[in-house]
């Protein structure tokens, strides 16, 4: 065991854990961040997806570890501090860019890092930015018509 | 995954000490190859040395002529580097296609050759555009780095700390992703530059390799006709679920040519300022 101190949505945590801990085990087991999910643990579909200081990457593909002094955002962490949906979250709500509900915050948290990195994105960027997650109900169409909707509503609330 | 020590190396020294004690190290780039192997008990390290911390290991420098860059760099940093996309736009494009963004916000170039897998894409770039690799003990030459499947030139404990990518006058690199892995079921790499000309494939092997008959037919003329009746020998490449060596020999026909459309397109020039 080793000591680990990151923060986690804006909270200071420091914790005792494994080196052969991964990032998604840590948040989901011992933070019990569980809308991070494990669904391939290969790092092909993208279910754990979370935001480290800034860029999306796969959690079950990182120690935790190496997480240490980072800054770390779940899906736990987008909504407002009122309790409205993040416009993206909102979106997928409006478009049903989701079904069974799996996927999503993985395709949520790697849609708002899309679209810090490209804030007016294409129907192209948004299919080339979604690579790395994999939804099994929606081919897809629901959740790019809403990454697009809500890149237009970012916009109008940045304006 | 096994039971491991997990150190974080703050400098080369660092790492190649902690590497000579351990009984059996790995040494932790971006993971996104290590990691997997572990969880598949492929790989069980008994201590795991993380390079993140290493500042020797971090940077692009970019002149007219090179382009260095740090082992630690990220693909996604190398496919949104300013200066490399304005000179070596065929490197962007590289970068910019391995994976999935969140793989290139975590896998590093040293990784990637450090591991050679069979399928990826810097092998190309690097024996396709003739880079050097660096280590913390010597340079090695393209030709001489990559030696078959997941073999490279390395030794134990070696680290690569850059490579140098000379600037060709202009270059292409198409691939045909696996369209669930995103690795390369064929890629191939056309220069034209300070080594000649030059046709890397990877994918379609045990490991990355040059065309020798596809570079002298371009020599004489850069044009995708030049190359399209040379024969791709099937016997030594690649057979599995995912495409026959027939076929990937085939898609190297096609893809070289459309590399060097690509290259010879004003958009794939380097811009020398």
């Amino acid at each position: 065991m080793a000591e680990l101190t990151l923060t986690v949505n804006g909270n200071p945590v420091r914790s005792d854990c494994a080196p052969g801990t991964l990032l998604s085990g840590f948040l989901r087991e011992t933070l019990h961040l569980t809308g991070t999910h494990v669904g391939c643990d290969t790092s092909q579909c993208g279910a754990c997806t979370v935001i480290v200081d800034g860029r999306s990457i796969k959690s079950c593909t990182m120690l935790a570890h190496e997480a240490d002094g980072a800054s770390v955002t779940t899906i736990e962490g987008i909504a407002n501090a009122d309790g409205t949906l993040h416009p993206v979250q909102q979106a997928f709500r409006t478009h049903h860019a989701l079904q069974c509900g799996f996927c999503t915050p993985g395709m949520v948290m790697a849609s708002v890092a899309l679209l810090a990195r490209q804030p007016e994105p294409t129907d192209a960027d948004v299919r080339h930015g979604l690579e790395g997650n994999m939804c099994r109900c929606t081919g897809y169409q629901n959740i790019v018509d809403a990454v697009l909707a809500s890149a237009k509503s970012m916009k109008g609330v940045q304006a | 995954m096994n039971e491991f020590k997990f150190m974080r190396a703050a400098t080369l020294a660092d790492a190649a000490a902690a590497f000579e004690k351990a009984d059996d190290a790995r040494y932790l780039a971006g993971g996104q190859t290590l990691l997997p192997v572990m969880k598949q008990g492929l790989a069980v390290p008994s201590d795991v040395i993380s390079l993140a911390r290493i500042g020797e290991l971090a940077g692009i420098a970019v002149s007219k002529e090179r382009i260095d860059i740090g082992a630690m760099t990220r693909h996604a940093d190398v496919a949104a580097h300013k200066e490399i996309r304005a000179l070596l736009p065929a490197l962007s494009v590289l970068a910019g296609g391995i994976g999935d963004p969140h793989v290139r916000n975590r896998g590093t170039i040293g990784g990637s050759l450090a591991n050679n897998d069979p399928a990826a894409d810097y092998p190309a770039a690097v024996l396709g555009l003739g880079a050097t690799i660096v280590t913390d003990e010597r340079t090695i030459a393209a030709e001489h780095y990559f030696q078959g499947l997941f073999a490279t030139a390395l030794e134990p404990g070696e680290l690569i700390t850059r490579v140098e990518f000379p600037v060709p006058r202009r270059a292409g690199y198409v691939k045909f992703p696996h369209p669930a892995s995103r690795y390369a079921l064929v890629g191939v790499m056309v220069s034209d530059g300070p080594h000649g000309i030059r046709v890397a494939v990877t994918g379609a092997g045990a490991g990355v390799f040059r065309v020798p008959a596809m570079e002298q037919a371009l020599a004489k003329s850069f044009t995708p006709e030049a190359i399209a009746d040379i024969p791709i020998a099937d016997a030594d490449l690649t057979s599995d679920r995912h495409g026959s060596a027939a076929y990937r020999a085939h898609l190297v026909g096609v893809l070289a040519r459309r590399a060097v459309t690509l290259a010879a397109s004003p958009a794939m020039h380097g811009h020398r300022s």
